[in-house]
């Protein structure tokens, strides 16, 4: 773990609690599909109210795994628990699950109100209780004057607030959510996603989202899973992942990363305090501060720092001998927000530093071909083993 | 392209090439003559005569309940048939199954027919009402899953994986989404096959016996003892119903289709 992120400062993170029980755990669960493997000896535990992701990308096993707690697939190996009871064998109308579908799956020939109405009709509720909850849930997806309308007559939006509203209706105890958002165009989307946090926020559930979108994951989740090819790579806090990655694929897979394979050369202070380990990036000295770093002298690893943490200037800077690097600006890409600059070095290397566009300026001072230096501070890379 | 003079004709040709023999049967029911080729002046005697015709009669109820049950059957199953082929992704003998179901529509009439007929002889059931019925369902059923599956093919099976999901158990998922959507499919697929019961004439002339004559029989029989203008009177009739069935489904389709276009519309109205 990287020292700069600080001991977590947040009020729900029962997965910190020794104590804690797991609403839903995956124990040793593999799935194989005649000799494809979909998911591999996965253990995974998730808390009550907590916003879960499963990011990966596709066919990496995370829709599997989530089809497996709906109780739409059967585990081949394992078991799953929820509320500590083994919930194998149980079929998907009889668990405490509900789910919204990826096409969200309205039924085309009922109305807006008969589809919310059908998971309770299922439980035999009274009719005027069935109302109610049906008014209730359509007032929480703001589609009160749509209740007479097929799902035909809805814009996309809207269908997936129906999809919303009639996967909540029951209560679930978890609520499941298959690419939910993936349709939408992107300020819709933004828009949704803090809806979703607020309703899992009011109605106090559990939510486990499935999605290959990295900045939908950060956004919503308490805890992401980061999936590839049927295992969980890395489980942590959205800043752990991205501050954090504990490996290549995490670091390469969320957000944009420099890359730089090298080898250690001294690793003298390391070993469960803050010390230093010095990394020879093929000529490029580089040190980086970090706790329990478990790499001795003569490793191959990589180390990583992300763009917007690699300072970039025309002046050189007073101490080159370490964390300094001298290139050609090669391309710049204007976000608006952020520019990001590809920095050629010497060797042909090119390093990407991000600079918050601060001030109002059209012309920035640095442009194409200008020979820049760039630096970053001890703490600002990260040293990947794996 | 620029339209020909040319294009009129062809069609005008091709058209009463179909239409001209069938329109000459219907003037022809109206014949006061009793000679079926001479002119006679306007008459609905024969019209009359049909329905006083005990034979005819008889004939045409014993068409409509074989195509009636053997039309249901032949759906249930059909429909059952073409669930299992697009459901069950393997099963063991599914490739000898999915090709034995298209084999009626390829088989001779008068194979399907005789093999029908040695069955029921093999087995000593007495033929009539109930081994022509047999025999339709048998030949329709293929008909209906065909119609069927391709419908199939093309629904969302989340719709009903969100179903179960929602607490709904299969039985009752099937019953309150699958059917609702696929019934245009179903409903086609009875219609296919009872018209297809209606007039079929070679297997229902092998498995018949005394006392359940079909309509295409009894016209078969008669017209070889000559034809009468009461024949053409109750052609007529069947053509009129057919006529109807036909500019029924399109109506319904039509109707959907514009439906379907103006949801659309208040989608986007709904959007905006």
């Amino acid at each position: 773990m990287a020292k700069s992120l600080g001991p977590v400062k947040r009020k729900f993170a029962p997965w910190t609690e020794p104590g804690a029980v797991p609403f839903i755990r995956f124990e040793n669960i593999t799935k194989r599909y005649g000799d494809f493997t979909a998911v591999s000896n996965l253990n995974l535990d998730i808390y009550e109210r907590e916003f879960f992701s499963l990011l990966g990308p596709s066919g990496c096993g995370k829709t599997t795994l989530m089809r497996m707690l709906a109780g739409f697939e059967e585990p081949t190996e394992g078991r799953i628990l929820l509320q500590g009871k083994d919930i194998s064998g149980v079929p998907p109308y009889r668990r405490p699950t509900n789910m919204m579908f990826q096409s969200y799956a309205l039924f085309p020939h009922m109305t807006v109100e008969k589809n919310v109405a059908f998971g309770l009709e299922q439980d035999n509720l009274p009719k005027g209780e069935i109302q109610t909850r049906v008014e209730e849930m359509l007032r929480l997806v703001k589609l009160e004057e749509f209740a007479k309308r097929k799902p035909g007559q809805l814009s996309g939006g809207q269908r997936q607030r129906v999809a919303l509203a009639r996967s909540l209706a029951k209560r679930p105890k978890v609520l499941l959510l298959d690419e939910p958002l993936g349709a939408l165009d992107r300020k819709l989307r933004e828009e949704t996603q803090f809806e979703l946090m607020d309703i899992q926020h009011t109605l106090g559930l559990t939510f486990l989202i499935v999605t290959h979108d990295q900045e939908e994951a950060m956004t919503v989740s308490d805890r992401i899973a980061v999936m590839d090819k049927g295992v969980i790579v890395q489980v942590a806090t959205p800043a752990e992942i991205y501050e954090a990655p504990n490996c290549r694929y995490v670091a390469d897979f969320i957000g944009d990363i420099n890359i730089m394979e090298g080898t250690v050369v001294s690793a003298s202070a390391g070993r469960g305090e803050a010390g230093t380990v010095g990394i020879d990036c093929d000529g490029l000295p580089v040190a980086v501060e970090q706790q329990q770093c478990t790499a001795a002298a003569g490793d191959k690893v990589a180390f990583a720092i992300r763009p917007e943490k690699v300072r970039i200037s025309l002046d050189q800077p007073v101490d080159t001998s370490v964390n300094a690097a001298y290139g050609e600006v090669w391309d710049i890409g204007y976000l608006g927000d952020f520019s990001v600059f590809l920095v050629k070095l010497p060797d042909d290397r090119i390093i990407r530093a991000a600079q918050a566009n601060v001030s109002r300026l059209v012309d920035r001072p640095i442009t194409f071909g200008d020979m820049v230096w760039l630096r970053w501070p001890h703490d600002a890379g990260l040293v990947l083993a794996r | 392209m620029k339209p020909s003079r040319f294009d009129p004709v062809v069609l005008t040709l091709g058209f009463a090439f179909l239409y001209i023999p069938i329109i000459i049967l219907v003037i022809y029911s109206f014949n006061a003559s009793r000679l079926v080729t001479v002119w006679g002046g306007f008459s609905l005697q024969w019209y009359s005569a049909m329905w006083s015709n005990q034979g005819l009669m008889d004939a045409a109820w014993v068409t409509a309940r074989v195509g009636v049950i053997s039309a249901t059957i032949g759906t249930i199953l059909g429909t059952l048939a073409a669930l299992a082929l697009v459901r069950y992704a393997r099963f063991p003998g599914k490739m000898a199954f999915s090709g034995m179901i298209y084999a009626p529509l390829v088989m001779p009439e008068v194979i399907t027919g005789l093999s029908l007929l040695l069955l029921f002889v093999a087995i000593g059931i007495d033929r009539g009402f109930w081994t022509v019925t047999i025999a339709h369902t048998t030949f329709t059923m293929c008909y209906v899953a065909i119609v069927v599956q391709s419908r199939l093919l093309t629904f969302d099976r989340s719709l009903e994986e969100a179903a179960l999901d929602l607490g709904s158990p299969p039985v009752r998922t099937f019953f309150k989404i699958t059917l609702p959507l696929i019934f245009p499919a179903v409903a086609a697929g009875w219609m296919l096959a009872f018209t297809l019961s209606l007039d079929d004439l070679v297997i229902a002339s092998f498995t018949t016996g005394p006392g359940a004559t079909t309509l295409p029989i009894k016209i078969y029989s008669q017209v070889r003892l000559g034809v009468t203008p009461e024949i053409n009177a109750i052609c007529t009739i069947l053509i009129g119903l057919v006529t109807i069935g036909v500019i029924a489904t399109s109506f319904t389709s039509k109707r959907t289709e514009l439906r379907r276009i103006r949801d659309e519309h208040v989608a986007q109205r709904g959007a905006a």
